[in-house]
This record gives C-alpha cells, structure tokens and sequence, in this order.
C-alpha cells in the first residue's frame, strides 16, 4: 500500500506542475485561439531564470527560503516579460491571419527560444540546487512524501485558488472572460483587449515559471529542452480537460500526472511519454471537447 | 526621432529581457558567478538596428496590403514570371537540369553527399507540401512517415534480405498505410488539434523505436544496411554514391511531376477548395474524409521513399535522425518556400540544406535562424519566398486560362 501511495502523491505533484503549465494553454487558446507552442519554453526560460537567482543567492550566502522566494518570483517577473515580448513579436501582427499562421510562427518562437538558451547557456543537463527545505513536521510521513512534494502541492492549490478568484471578481478577470467569450463585442463594450491579451500571456507565463522553478528545484537539474516535452504534455493536460476551461486544465493535469506515475509504476517505465501521447490521442478522437469541455458547433 | 527614442525603448527592454540568460552564468556545483558583460552590449545594439528594420518592413506590409485593396489585379512578381513565361523557363530549367545531371563528376564525393540530402529534403518537402500547402493540414509528425520508410528498409533487409528495388514499393506502401491509419481518426479534428495529435503521433514512432529493443534495436540502431544494387555489379563508396545521386534526381523529377499534375487535377482542386472552406467544399459534393485520408496517404508515400533512400544512402539509422527537429526542419521549408508552391518548396530546401553546410562558422546558430526565420516569413510575407500562383479562369477579352 506505501507503494501505491508513493506513486500517488508523484502523480498529483507532477499532475500540479502540468496544472501550473496548462493554465496557460487554455487561458491564451480561450482568449485568441492560439495553441502557444512558446508556453513550453518559458517554462524553461523561468526554470533557468530561477537557477541564476539561486546561484547569486547561492555566492552571497543568503537562507534557504529567501532564495527561494526571490528565485521564484524574479522567474515570474522574467517570464512575464518573456511572455509578453513573444506575443508582441510573433502573435499580434498575426491576429488577423489565417489560423496556420500564427500556429507556425508559434514553433518557430519556440525552436528559437530554446536555442537561445541554447547558445547562451549550456547544452548539457545542468544542476539545480534543492531550494525547499526539510520540515520537522514531515517526519512520520516521509515514506511516500517529501517536502519537495507538498511545497510544490501547496503552492499549486494556492495559485489555482488565487487565480480563480482573480478571473472571478476582478475587473480584469471580468475583462478576460468577457473577450474569450466574444473578442469584438468585448471591444465594442470598451474593453481594452490588446491589454487583455497581453495580461493572459503575463498570468500564464508567470504560472509556467512558477512550476519551471519548483520542478527545477523537485527534479534537481534541468536543460533547454524540458520545455517541448513539458509543454506537450501540459497540452494534453488542456485538452484533457477541454480547453480553455481553467477547473479542466487543473482536472486534466492530475488526472494526466495520475496516468503517468500509475502507468509508469506499475507497468513500465520506458514508454512513460507514450502513455501521455496515447492518453491525448484517445481523448482527442473520443472527446474532442475534453471532460469539461463545451462543444460548439461551427455555423455558416 | 520619435524613431530614434522607439528604437532607444526596444533596445532597453531587451537588454532587460535577455540580462539573466545572456550575461550571467552559474555554477551551483562549484558555486561560482560568470558575467559576461559584452553580451548586452550586443544585444543592445542588435535590438536596436534591428528595430529599424523591423519598423521599416512592418511600414512597407501594410503600404503593400493597401496598394493590393486599391488595385484588383494581382502582380506577378518577378521570379514568378520568368517561371510561368515558357519563353524564360524552359532554359532555365535546361540549364538547371544540365547542372544537376553534370554535378557529381565536376564536385567531389563529399558535395554529391550533401547534393542527395539536400535532394532528399525537396522529396520530403513536396510530399510534406501537400498535405500541409495543399490540403492545409497541419501535419507536425511527417517525420514519423520518414522513420516507416527507413526501418521498414533496414528492417526487412536485416530479417529477409530483401533488396533496395524491392523494398522500395513496400517501403512508400507501409507509409501510406500508416498515414490512413492515422488518418482516420484524427481527420475530424480541427487544425490546432491536428497538429498536436500528428506531434503526438510522431514522437509515440520514435519512443517506440528506441524502446522496443527486440523490434528496432533500440537507440543503437541498426548498421550495414547495403547500398541499392545495380545489376550486380559491385560498386566502390565513390560509385555508389554518384549512383544514389543520379536515384535521387529521379526520385525528386517524379516527385515534382506527380505533385504538378496532382495539383492540377481533380483532387488536388479538391484539396485547396478543402483548404479554403471545409463546409462549403462539402456543399459542393466533395468527400471531406475521403480527401483528406488521400492528402495523408499520398504525404506519407513520399515520405516512405524518401526514408528508404535515406536508410540506403547512410547504411545506418538510429532513431536520433527521426526527432521532431526534422519534422520542423521539412515544415520550415514548405513554410519558407511558400505553401503549395512547388519552386518554392525546391527553392527553399536547396537554401536550408546548403547554406548550414556552407556556412560552417554559423552552423551553432542554425536552429536558432531556423526558428527567427519561420516567425519572420509568417509575420513579413505568410506567402513564402516564391508564391503559389493560382489557376483562375480571365473573363473579358482576354478568354482563356492564365
């Protein structure tokens, strides 16, 4: 039983990153129809951001806990920025072209930011210090739960309830459901919506750094490419739980992170991807729309 | 000025942007900080020029869609006149063909073995053009298709002995059958999703191969695959090479002929109509499944050879030839060169090819301009480097077809 529970809690710390990830996915593709191949990459730009913050923290010798801190939100600070420059170069000139268009652009961001990090950084896998410390408390649980694990589970809750609130009664977030519903009648009700786009992309990017950090620090290294597979299976996690639905993006992630430590535990670690690629073709071919998803039919 | 101080702005914000990735370097290990302080300097006065360039292209797109609302009647450009005037082209491509048919005896071995890959890559770009130019499928998993082809060669080679001529056929086959099978399910789906399932689909190839060490032989892959045969005879590497050589200009001389007439003819119409307007294509009585599983198949089949030439010409595969950065490397041509244009297409995996492999001091920055390059011709001219010209039919006084 410690074992099924071991892969349990793997699975719902995994399926909450994926979360961090998806949200992202379905708030963009809910608001301009974009599937952002770049979302995988700067969940990689923040994992790497973080790393260079915990190093200088690391040289000037401060605590544990501030470094983590400052790591996470100086990553979140950057990817915004990230976020928000790639939209500005490669989707808003685009928003008016036919739907191949921006899709493509969207890879080539992405090739382009992970050889970016690339040439600027290292190709090879690189160590990522442990940031969370050990919890005194977590002592008769330590079999099947490090603390690794629950920061990484607490921190998603509270993000995912943060950011609900956020959509549900601000005016932004009023702003934001209102444009995903109906770009031009929100434009003609006076809402600003380059500035709406631009926020989803801030929001979206700074959850994806958020997750690059804490994997970063769970998984104790990272590389340029964790980005593509990352993004992929933060993808499915969307579509899992139909897109541009937020409660389906966190249900798809751990239901995905759930498949993935169950299958790999108790059948075989080698094809751990294939379980998700399978996991997203079923799900496409059988449900389109995704557990919470709607289906809208496409009028003439 | 106003300019000056916007190119001023966009220079700060990327050196902002680019601090911590370019100029700092950590090591958690040895716990030491690397500062590379000129990095921002080249980023500062790249953003800044480039901001320029970027501001004068934006200026010039927009004039350009105005002139195009203003006056009806398309322009030709220039290169696409000297290819639809008979009275240029057919020179030209004499001359081309001259070219092609001499190479390999005025170049070394060495530039006839970049000439077949570069040759390859028009095949996988023409096959990949109609399912993505075409049909408008977003297809992100042609690699897979590649990978049939190639293992299916290697394999039934290692297994049966089974020649190049003979596996060749089998080779295309195995890959169209795979494209229906994959076809099937997810044609209904939307663009977005499409491309998604078909990455899916592509890697799911490619972790099997490496995994399924009893099938595929794992990551290792498999060595000794013989070179094709000819009569018999054997060859040495030299004239083995120049012999893949000239099979590859006949491979890409059909590959250009059949899409040519495929694009002319009843289903290729078929596929730019499913392209432009799925519901109104099916209004007009086309079988939407039925189109698309043919765009798949014939995609695929191209793909298929392409792969068993490829497996023929290297004598060793290994799944690492098989990643996704191939599938962006043949979608980025037909992206470049221009959707549904097959000079383009020819054009643009000659550019892809060659240059990396002529400008070895850039080759690092190869992916990177890759990428920078599909945003800038999606964003700058979605057309592509040599655009598709459209049958249409002129009323008026000028009866005929253009």
């Amino acid at each position: 039983m410690d074992y099924f529970w071991d892969l349990f809690f793997s699975g719902l710390t995994r399926g909450s990153i994926y979360a961090l990830i998806a949200l992202g996915y379905t708030m963009v593709y809910g608001i301009i129809e974009l599937i952002n191949f770049a979302h995988g990459e700067i969940y990689m730009l923040g994992a790497f951001t973080g790393l260079i913050v915990a190093g200088i923290c690391s040289v000037l010798g401060l605590s544990l806990i501030s470094t983590l801190v400052l790591a996470i939100v100086i990553a979140m600070i950057y990817a915004s920025a990230y976020g928000v420059t790639v939209e500005r170069i490669a989707y808003r000139p685009l928003r008016n072209a036919p739907r191949l268009s921006p899709l493509i652009s969207a890879i080539g961001m992405s090739i382009f930011l992970q050889n970016y990090v690339l040439l600027a950084q290292t190709s090879k896998f690189v160590p990522f210090p442990n940031l969370i410390p050990d919890f005194a408390f977590m002592q008769p649980f330590e079999d099947f739960i490090g603390p690794s694990e629950l920061v990484i589970i607490v921190v998603t809750a509270v993000a995912m309830t943060v950011l609900t609130l956020f959509i549900k009664y601000t005016k932004i977030g009023k702003a934001m459901r209102a444009t995903a519903q109906n770009r031009k009648m929100a434009l003609l009700c006076g809402v600003n919506v380059d500035h709406v786009i631009s926020m989803t992309f801030i929001i979206g990017s700074a959850l994806a750094a958020l997750g690059g950090v804490l994997i970063g620090s769970y998984m104790g290294q990272i590389n340029f490419f964790i980005g593509f597979i990352a993004g992929i299976k933060a993808f499915t996690a969307a579509v899992l739980g139909g897109i541009g639905s937020i409660p389906g993006a966190v249900l798809g992630g751990l239901i995905l992170g759930w498949t993935e430590s169950f299958a790999t535990g108790y059948v075989s670690s080698d094809y751990q991807d294939v379980f998700a690629f399978c996991l997203l073709v079923l799900i496409l071919i059988f449900r389109p729309a995704g557990i919470l998803g709607r289906t809208n039919t496409k009028k003439v | 000025m106003k300019g000056f101080i916007r190119s001023l702005q966009v220079a700060l914000w990327f050196m902002f942007l680019t601090f911590p990735i370019m100029v700092i370097k950590v090591d958690i290990v040895e716990k030491t900080v690397q500062w590379r302080w000129m990095n921002l300097v080249y980023v500062g006065i790249g953003s800044f020029v480039l901001s320029f360039v970027w501001r004068f292209l934006m200026e010039k797109k927009n004039k350009g869609i105005k002139a195009r609302e203003e006056s009806r009647d398309e322009k030709l450009s220039f290169i696409q006149k000297i290819l639809t005037e008979p009275r240029y082209n057919r020179p030209l491509f004499l001359g081309l063909l001259l070219f092609v048919l001499v190479f390999p005896w005025m170049f070394s071995t060495y530039q006839t073995n970049i000439m077949i890959s570069a040759l390859l890559y028009v095949v996988l770009g023409l096959g990949l053009n109609i399912v993505v130019g075409l049909a408008g499928l977003l297809d992100l998993g042609y690699v897979a298709f590649y990978a049939v082809g190639a293992y299916a060669y290697a394999l039934l080679n290692y297994h049966f002995h089974l020649g190049f001529w003979t596996v060749l056929p089998i080779g295309g086959l195995l890959a169209a059958i795979f494209g229906i099978l994959l076809g099937i399910p997810v044609l209904r789906l939307r663009g977005d999703y499409l491309a998604i399932v078909t990455l899916g689909f592509g890697e799911i190839i490619r972790l099997v191969l490496e995994n399924w060490d009893e099938f595929s032989f794992g990551p290792s892959g498999i060595s000794n695959i013989p070179r094709p045969g000819f009569f018999g005879l054997h060859l040495t590497v030299e004239q083995a090479t120049i012999y893949i050589y000239y099979l590859v200009v006949i491979m890409s001389l059909i590959t250009i002929f059949v899409v040519n007439r495929l694009q002319n003819s009843r289903l290729g119409r078929a596929w730019l109509a499913l392209r432009e307007d799925e519901i109104a294509c099916e209004a007009m009585g086309i079988d939407r499944m039925k189109t698309k599983l043919a765009a798949f198949a014939l995609g695929a089949t191209w793909a298929g050879f392409a792969g068993v030439i490829f497996a023929a010409k290297t004598t060793f595969i290994n799944p690492a030839s098989f990643t996704f950065m191939e599938s962006a490397i043949i979608l980025s041509i037909v992206v470049l060169g221009g959707m549904g244009s097959i000079p383009g297409v020819i054009l643009a995996a000659f550019l892809m090819i060659l240059l990396p492999e002529y400008l070895r001091a850039f080759s690092q920055y190869r992916m990177l301009l890759f990428g920078a390059s599909m945003v800038l011709v999606m964003v700058f001219r979605p057309q592509g480097l040599i655009p598709n010209v459209r049958r249409k039919y002129l009323y008026g006084q000028k009866q005929g077809v253009r």
